[in-house]
């Protein structure tokens, strides 16, 4: 290759190098400001990760698979999938092409960073680069990749259905010119590469447009103002990036590895959270997830308009959304990105100033430690015992009020021989997550320290619970080492492999619910379904496992009435109910309860199906 | 009538003239449902801070409604916010969110 013009430089650069050193110190101060605003332990943390050989794999792993490939768009719906990587991994490809022609062709150049972008506008072509029709070739490829990504998005723009999404997000202002500007990059590229294709070589893309061009345009100073308009378009997406839903693009790039070093969302606005909400890219996928869309104007309340007030510190509606939602995390289960949303919803909870404090100083948990260390050793030889087992039974406040959960798991314990003990026989503490869930931290330590007294001083090996609410905290917030944490879907699952369980198996068809704590809260999914495949024939949902569809009665909302919570338990029932089950099975007593109340069918709970069906 | 000067027990007449009730008023305008209560008692059934405190939503609706506030932060000095009282409520109010929003308008300070 030959160089055109002596000074490599024309004036048309400067938007786009403005727009680059803008949005280079924009996100390069971002950084190191949501770094500073992590506490030392998290940061340490952060830092450390990236020593960490498997962390740094699965960093790379992560930065290819989701910022480039979009892996789990692909997955969702191949047509969303290729639409975004076209333009992810396109655009990638032709900036890391572009840097290898410049190095390759014109080295003294390197230091210049608008070449490797403009690199056509300042070379001619010689004899001297066939080899380089490899790399014409390549270039002229991947911006026909881009290009139709873009033609697809702009055809999403009128018919979202197609990509697999009901509903799709109201874009604001700043995301429409981010939009249109990132629009119109690629085209205008096309038409300046083809401008220039008979002086600095092109592939099939801009030979061609080239050719076409020289037909009715013949006068050379016409490529001038295709390179400026390229360029302006380039600075116009790189100004407004910061204040679009583009700013995912350098925030992702963060958020992999920070999410991968394990660093927990502290506070409301500050470090991780920031970062999460910079990251989301409004792509809409939490719309459709969220349950509380069947009612339509909750729709205004997914995740991805809680981002987009927080970045707008819209306190009203901050508050406003962060109180509605149910905490069913499905919106973080199918979150391409990543982002937090049940998480970021509490965050913002727990800023909420409040004048009085529960106190729990007067509950004394002592008297609690004297009743529940004498366990209950039943006297059924039939089964054999596992030596030194304690299991100290939490039924939690929600089986209270479902005392037939209660009932049948004491029922089930004794049939196994299990050695147990009861927490809460006369009423318990709370586990403390309907507080954390509030956002009151303070209160739920006090509460999980009592109980974490009373469980340590009882002297039991394992930890049995009925509650996915109560399991999730449990296991999260407690500090019980050396005790196990179990489920009871989990406890039946291990007692029927041991043998200590003889259920017997009926035509009975069960839809099982996967309740939201239970499944997308701990990852329980495959436990509750041998143990229901174990005593009759087990049916699924429409929707099931990771994107089960909330019960609508969870404490997560603070806000939600109960009549608005009507329709959302009917959704999720006809979800249920599509297969024509007898029965629907779940493992949750809130979901019990909930559903319960609209069903048109028994519901029962998982530990119920057990007990009636056991032998022994 | 009250009293001849032979009580056992301080009169438990409360004079609703001199009962402030700017944030009962407050706090029925923020929550409507605040007044729909039936006193039924399925709250009160259900708490388990009843066993502590003896909290029940609906005492501390009533004893807000006269006046009585520091008998009300004493009750609700134990809750939980577990939900339960929420879930068996015949009327179907969101009893979780009126506790915090009492948390969040009532002070200790208002002695009165």
């Amino acid at each position: 290759m030959r160089e055109i013009y002596l000074s490599g430089f024309n004036t048309f650069v400067l938007p786009f190098m403005f727009g680059m050193v803008f949005v280079l110190a924009w996100c390069l101060i971002g950084a190191v400001r949501i770094i500073f605003q992590l506490t030392p332990a998290d940061r340490k943390k952060f830092f450390m990760s990236f020593l960490n050989p498997k962390i740094m794999l699965k960093n790379i792993r992560d930065w290819f698979c989701d910022c480039l490939f979009h892996v789990k768009l692909w997955k969702r719906n191949k047509l969303l999938g290729y639409m975004h990587s076209s333009i992810a991994f396109g655009w990638f490809m032709l900036i890391v092409i572009g840097h290898i022609e410049v190095f390759l062709y014109t080295p003294q150049r390197v230091h210049h960073i608008w070449y490797p972008i403009f690199f056509r506008y300042f070379v001619a072509v010689t004899d001297s680069t066939m080899k380089g029709s490899f790399f014409f070739f390549m270039m002229d490829f991947f911006l026909l990749v881009v290009l139709s990504g873009i033609i697809l998005a702009i055809i999403k723009r009128a018919r979202s259905r197609i990509f697999g999404m009901r509903r799709t997000t109201r874009a604001s202002l700043t995301d429409l010119i981010g939009l249109y500007a990132l629009w119109s990059i690629f085209p205008l590229r096309l038409l300046a590469e083809g401008f220039t294709a008979d002086i600095s070589g092109g592939s099939f893309l801009t030979k061609s447009l080239n050719l076409v061009l020289h037909s009715f345009l013949s006068d050379q100073m016409n490529m001038l103002p295709t390179w400026w308009a390229y360029s302006i378009a380039l600075c116009i997406f790189m100004c407004i990036l910061p204040f679009s839903r583009y700013m995912h693009i350098p925030a992702e790039i963060l958020l992999i590895p920070m999410r991968n070093a394990g660093i927990p969302v502290r506070h409301a606005r500050k470090g991780i959270a920031r970062l999460q909400v910079y990251s989301c890219p409004s792509c809409g996928v939490c719309i459709d997830a969220c349950p509380m869309g069947v009612v339509k104007a909750n729709s205004k309340d997914a995740t991805v308009y809680l981002n987009r007030q927080i970045k707008r510190s819209n306190e009203r509606r901050i508050e406003e959304i962060s109180d509605k939602c149910l905490l069913c995390g499905k919106c973080t289960a199918v979150c391409p990105v990543g982002v937090e949303g049940d998480r970021i919803r509490i965050a913002q909870r727990s800023i909420r100033p409040y004048n009085l404090t529960p106190d729990y100083s007067n509950i004394d948990e002592n008297s609690a430690v004297l009743s529940v260390n004498n366990f209950v050793s039943t006297e059924n030889n039939d089964v054999s015992h596992t030596d030194n087992e304690r299991v100290l039974y939490f039924a939690g406040c929600m089986t209270a009020l479902t005392p037939r959960i209660r009932k049948s798991m004491e029922s089930v314990l004794k049939k196994a021989g299990v050695n147990y003990e009861m927490m809460d026989k006369d009423g318990g503490i709370c586990c403390g997550r309907p507080m954390l869930m509030a956002g009151r931290k303070d209160p739920a330590k006090e509460m999980i320290r009592k109980n974490t007294n009373i469980i340590k001083s009882s002297g039991a090996t394992t930890l049995l619970l009925s509650c996915p609410i109560c399991l999730k905290v449990f296991k999260e917030e407690y500090e019980l080492e050396g005790i196990e944490v179990i489920h009871h879907t989990e406890y039946m699952d291990r007692l029927m492999s041991q043998g200590r369980l003889h259920v017997e198996r009926s035509d009975v068809r069960y839809a099982y619910h996967d309740p939201c704590e239970l499944g997308r809260g701990c990852g329980i999914y495959e436990q509750p379904r041998r143990v229901i495949a174990a005593a009759g024939q087990l049916a699924e949902g429409v929707k099931s496992g990771k994107e089960s569809i909330c019960c609508g009665g969870s404490l997560g909302s603070l806000s939600l009435r109960f009549e608005q919570r009507k329709l959302m338990t009917e959704n999720a029932l006809n979800n249920l109910t599509a297969d024509n089950p007898d029965a629907i099975v779940t493992a949750c007593p809130l979901c019990k309860t909930t559903f319960g109340r609209y069903a048109d069918r028994p519901v029962i709970d998982i530990v119920e199906v057990i007990d009636s069906q056991t032998s022994n | 009538m009250s009293g001849f000067g032979f009580r056992l027990s301080p009169s438990s007449a409360i004079n609703m003239d001199k009962v402030d009730r700017s944030r009962f008023e407050e706090l029925c305008s923020i929550e409507p449902d605040a007044l729909r209560c039936m006193s039924c008692g399925s709250c009160s059934a259900t708490c388990p801070a009843a066993g502590f405190s003896g909290m029940s939503i609906r005492k501390v609706l009533l004893n807000l409604q006269r006046g009585k506030e520091e008998e009300a932060f004493r009750l609700m000095s134990n809750c939980m916010l577990c939900g339960k009282c929420t879930m068996v409520c015949p009327r179907g109010i969101n009893t979780r969110r009126i506790v915090l929003t009492i948390s969040r308008i009532y002070k200790k300070e208002d002695k009165r």
